[in-house]
């Protein structure tokens, strides 16, 4: 069972209580990008055996979207933090290094 | 069959959601004139049942008041906080009221809720907003048992779960005595 802590409310809840929102740090491309930057704004995605950045939303409680990182082969959580950011806040980074040294995810290292 | 805890369904109370920014003194002011209770910390509530406030999100309170006060208590708000960017809506009819009491009552929430309910984690003061089986809702401790608020649209279904959740033995990590 994953269990992941709400950076808002603090809770540590169960996934049961959350919604998995997908992949985290997308960049929007809309209207005026080219057809590579929307196709993969819409499709193209990680699909890691390792370290992965998700977003989720603390649905049944405080109704808050939040990004995890967690590893897909052990089910480790790395930390949890904030939505409002555009990367990895450094104590997460550094969180994953000291379990995962070399890790990389798309451009974060 | 035994009974872990006596699951009763209470009367409607006056409930106004606010949201708003919680931290900033003048919602502060308002908000104790109003309910008479302060502004709760981090998933906290405070005050009573006649003038309490829940803690909901980052940027939402519950507001518990008498039934018969609610109109008044919105207009009250709205008037102190007229230039404040804010929401104040009155919920007392969206929601239902449940009281789980007993020595077990901890054992039947935690029985269709995911959540650590010892003491320890969750104390008096404490409220906790969770999934219920299949349906979203929150719950208080007090000296005696639990305080249990869900939508009235899913009242039925929470009342007949709780019923059952509260027959026959004690299982599970709270089962230890």
């Amino acid at each position: 069972m994953l269990i992941l802590t709400c950076p808002y409310c603090g809770v540590k809840a169960d996934e049961t209580e959350l919604s998995a929102g997908g992949e985290a740090h997308l960049k929007r491309f809309g209207p005026g990008s080219s057809e590579d930057e929307f196709e993969g704004y819409l499709f193209v995605r990680e699909n890691p055996k390792g370290v992965h950045f998700e977003r989720w939303r603390h649905s049944y409680g405080c109704g808050k979207w939040f990004h995890a990182a967690r590893c897909t082969m052990t089910l480790e959580v790395f930390g949890t933090y904030p939505a409002q950011t555009f990367e990895p806040p450094q104590d997460i980074k550094d969180a994953i290094s000291a379990k995962r040294p070399n890790w990389r995810w798309r451009d974060f290292s | 069959m035994s009974e872990l805890a006596k699951v009763t369904r209470l009367a409607l109370r006056g409930m106004i959601t606010f949201r708003g920014d919680v931290s900033s003194a003048r919602v502060k002011k308002a908000i104790k004139a109003a309910t008479g209770a302060a502004v709760p910390k981090v998933r906290s509530i405070s005050g009573n049942r006649d003038g309490g406030v829940a803690w909901m999100s980052p940027d939402e309170l519950l507001l518990m008041v008498p039934y018969g006060d609610v109109q008044n208590i919105i207009a009250d708000l709205s008037k102190a906080l007229v230039n404040d960017h804010v929401l104040i809506a009155d919920v007392s009819d969206a929601r239902a009221v449940f009281r789980v009491e007993g020595v077990e009552a901890a054992q039947v929430l935690a029985r269709v809720c995911p959540v650590d309910l010892h003491k320890d984690s969750f104390d008096i003061g404490e409220i906790r907003r969770t999934r219920m089986a299949q349906v979203a809702a929150a719950f208080w401790r007090d000296e005696t048992g639990f305080e249990v608020i869900c939508f009235r649209s899913v009242a039925d279904y929470v009342e007949a779960l709780l019923q059952r959740a509260a027959q026959a033995t004690p299982v599970g990590a709270l089962g230890g005595r």
